[in-house]
């Protein structure tokens, strides 16, 4: 039996706004194996990508466990929180979010900075990354003289440049036409296959979610069981 | 490891215009304080280059200027065969009776004219001022009304140049000679023949002061303490060093007026930079919630908006001492408080006057980037994502 690298139990996060409570997830209990590739499906406010920041610890339980990687992460400090991200999650998001004034390999770069890895390590990471997800003759390249499939591209060459257990991707097609869309999800599938990581994927796109090998679908902030799709 | 610098330089490239107008405040403020500056230093090289530290100069007791001090020519007959003091090639003893006044020379910026030092010497206070070298013309005959000007006079006063007459005491007086004295303070001054012009001035027996050299340092303070002891001469004896040290004090109305400008200016260039940079963290908060999702700390992130403040406030620095810069060797004059009359000197920019220049503009960056990075370093991972 593989080894649980995701773990919540009854975990809820709510939400105050104006005074008012808002259930944005509600007792979820959810289990992801190493080598895993889980589809989260949902309409919008479903809780789908609340679930992920959790994972991430991008933001904190209102009540419930959460282990990822063996790790309560309610027990880290936020300096800790910071560090255990870097390490462990490599985080894809939906609108790409590189750093414009940054060179896509100095985009990529960036994860790196955190380690003890010499610049010229950090550089031959940084261009391996790049190879892997076919943009070697773009590496020079500024984020606007990109394609948005391209960018994305780039993105997923930082999540995976630390080589973290964890990949998490916040509706990764969601911004991209078909076919770069495709490329994306090609590429998802090739990491997890190839090089066997773990990987999350929150879409609302059916098609995105056949790439992964399983599917779970969360309704109104709560967890449908496994097998059960939404009506 | 922090986030790269070159994240911060290019961000600042990229908003060039905001970057250069932000910039451009603080090169107005770093500007005024490195002319203040670069001014004070000047006078103040002007005042320590002059004075020999074998030179002693004798006052009346209670005086601290030789413009109101009264030295009668048989107090420097007392004087002049002190021990330890210095003697010419023809065996003179090296003691210089003087006369200091001030004349009212116009300008052509100051119509109703500016003070100017006039002083009256002996052949043997010539002699002793081996620093002052003519430059042109030649040097007064003694006997005539005829003056030596510094060249700073030459050059300010257009009624004072080579072969023009000058009016005071009983006559006109021909200017013929222009003599530097190198960054000294004679370069301000005029030399006429001290017994023509005490006779003018109806002072032939009170002139001013006397000058003497010691034959060396130590002969120079037995000197001034025998001088100062003497209750029968009544006179106070200094070092002539330190009597134009303590003329530095006239530079600090404009030290103090011109540092208070500059602080004034410096509070609205921090707000400039306060509201730059704040408007950075607002435009850039989705980056900042990126580079905390990839592991920058809080602290991280506060370091790197703080030394873009920095780099944008240096910036203006680098050109507020480039704004200056044309002013250095350049001459100026102001009004010397000890001998009411003007003493010109020449602006320098030393190091230490563009390094206080550049740090001026690193507090200020500091000051205006501090806040905005804290609110940078405080953002919530997903508020910041979720921003525009």
């Amino acid at each position: 039996m593989t080894e649980i690298v995701i773990q919540t139990r009854d975990l809820d996060k709510e939400f105050r706004r104006d005074g008012f409570s808002i259930t944005a997830l509600h007792r979820i209990n959810l289990e992801v194996r190493r080598g895993e590739f889980l589809a989260l499906m949902g309409p919008s406010g479903s809780g789908k990508s609340t679930l992920l920041h959790l994972i991430a610890a991008m933001d904190r339980p209102t009540r419930g466990e959460i282990r990822v990687l063996g790790q309560d992460l309610r027990a880290l400090s936020d300096r800790e929180v910071a560090r255990w991200r870097n390490r462990h999650i490599g985080f894809v998001f939906q609108t790409f979010n590189l750093i414009p004034v940054l060179t896509a390999i100095e985009n990529v770069e960036l994860p790196l900075k955190l380690t003890h890895l010499s610049k010229k390590e950090r550089l031959a990471h940084a261009e391996t990354a790049l190879r892997l997800v076919g943009l070697a003759d773009r590496m020079h390249h500024l984020p606007r003289q990109l394609s948005g499939g391209q960018e994305q591209r780039v993105a997923i060459a930082r999540a995976i440049v630390t080589d973290p257990d964890l990949i998490l991707a916040d509706e990764p097609t969601g911004n991209l036409d078909a076919a770069s869309a495709q490329e994306v999800l090609t590429l998802l599938a090739k990491l997890n296959q190839e090089f066997g990581k773990t990987i999350i994927l929150v879409t609302h796109d059916p098609h995105a979610a056949r790439f992964a090998g399983k599917t779970r679908y969360l309704e109104k902030g709560e967890l449908l069981p496994e097998g059960q799709v939404p009506d | 490891m922090a986030i790269p610098l070159a994240y911060n330089w290019r961000n600042l490239v990229v908003r060039k215009a905001t970057t250069l107008m932000t910039a451009l405040g603080i090169a107005l403020t770093v500007a005024v304080l490195v002319a203040v500056l670069a001014l004070i230093e000047g006078l103040r090289r002007a005042f320590e280059a002059t004075g020999n530290p074998l030179h002693v100069l004798v006052l009346r007791k209670g005086s601290d200027s030789e413009l109101v001090s009264n030295f009668t020519r048989a107090m420097y007959q007392d004087l002049k065969f002190k021990p330890g003091i210095a003697r010419s090639r023809t065996g003179e003893p090296m003691a210089s009776l003087e006369m200091v006044t001030v004349i009212n020379l116009p300008r052509v910026d100051s119509p109703e004219g500016m003070n100017v030092t006039l002083r009256g010497l002996l052949p043997i206070g010539i002699e002793m001022r081996e620093e002052v070298r003519l430059v042109a013309g030649r040097w007064f005959e003694f006997g005539k009304r005829e003056v030596v000007v510094g060249k700073s006079i030459a050059a300010r006063f257009p009624g004072a140049e080579l072969g023009k007459q000058l009016e005071f005491g009983r006559g006109r007086w021909t200017v013929v000679g222009i003599m530097d004295a190198g960054r000294g303070v004679a370069n301000s001054e005029i030399f006429a023949d001290l017994n023509q012009l005490s006779a003018d001035y109806n002072r032939a027996e009170v002139l001013s002061s006397a000058l003497v050299r010691a034959v060396d340092s130590v002969a120079a303070q037995a000197l001034i303490n025998d001088l100062s002891s003497d209750r029968r001469l009544n006179v106070t004896a200094l070092s002539e060093r330190d009597y134009y040290e303590r003329q530095k004090i006239s530079g600090a109305p404009i030290q103090y007026i011109g540092t208070l400008v500059a602080l004034i200016m410096a509070v609205g260039s921090s707000f400039a930079a306060m509201n730059t940079m704040y408007a950075a963290v607002a435009r850039r908060a989705r980056e900042i919630g990126t580079l905390r999702v990839l592991g920058f700390s809080r602290l991280s992130i506060l370091a790197s908006f703080l030394v873009e403040s920095v780099l944008l406030s240096l910036l203006g620095g680098v050109l507020g001492v480039l704004l200056v810069l044309p002013l250095d060797g350049m001459t100026t004059g102001i009004g010397n408080f000890v001998t009411f009359s003007e003493i010109a000197f020449d602006f320098h920019l030393g190091p230490s006057s563009l390094i206080s220049g550049l740090l001026f503009a690193v507090a200020m960056g500091a000051l205006g980037g501090v806040f905005p990075a804290a609110v940078a370093a405080r953002k919530e991972i997903l508020t910041a994502l979720r921003e525009y």
